[in-house]
């Protein structure tokens, strides 16, 4: 079957709770799963302050999802990232030759200090 | 008397680089906002080549970059006194 890299990031209201959002992330995992794609890697970005208000919201839930994926699904999923009232935006992005070897980079943690830098400049 | 000007900046011509060439970087992330900075002026508006000095395929990764990350709320659209 042919597969692509995907990375989708979506962004959850903040007014759910730990568990609430917990569920959330974890509904939408699941629904990839089931869907046919292999999960990478979930992140949790958590709770950030937003660039401008989203549905009069400051703040956001951040959630990065790699997966490889039949291109196919990415729309039966998008459909439920839309129907999700929870998720205020997402995007999902193909991932390119260099971008894979970014990502993997990434992964593995060698842009620590690049996050702990930013992380820094957010507080 | 000769006709030709004399050249204003003597010795502080400086040659523009594309920075992404330069350094061998293939991949603009749009994840990392404090990165896409540097290619957006006060207001958040993208900086043209003349001033950033990218070459056009890397120019058109950071413009993709930029608008990304605005839509994921990780830029602003428009603001002041971003720097």
């Amino acid at each position: 079957m042919f597969q692509r890299n995907y990375e989708t990031v979506f962004i959850l209201t903040p007014v759910l709770s730990d568990v609430q959002i917990k569920d959330t992330v974890d509904k939408f995992v699941n629904l990839l799963k089931e869907l046919g794609a292999d999960v990478i890697n979930v992140e949790n970005w958590g709770l950030k302050k937003m660039a401008y208000a989203i549905e009069k919201k400051t703040t956001g839930f951040y959630v990065m999802v790699e997966f490889k994926a039949d291109p196919t699904l990415i729309r039966k999923f998008e459909v439920e990232l839309r129907r999700e009232e929870k998720a205020m935006r997402f995007l999902t992005t193909v991932l390119d030759k260099h971008s894979i070897v970014y990502a993997e980079r990434r992964r593995k943690g060698e842009f620590n200090k690049k996050v702990e830098a930013k992380e820094e400049a957010t507080k | 008397m000769t006709l030709v000007n004399e050249p204003i900046n003597r010795g502080e011509i400086r040659k523009k680089y594309c920075r992404f060439k330069k350094h061998g970087i293939k991949y603009i992330d749009y994840k990392d906002p404090n990165f896409l900075l540097k290619f957006v002026n006060e207001q958040g508006k993208i900086l043209p080549r003349r001033l950033s000095g990218n070459s056009a395929k890397f120019q058109r990764k950071v413009a993709q970059a930029i608008k990304k990350a605005r839509h994921l709320a990780l830029l602003p659209f428009v603001t002041d006194g971003l720097k």
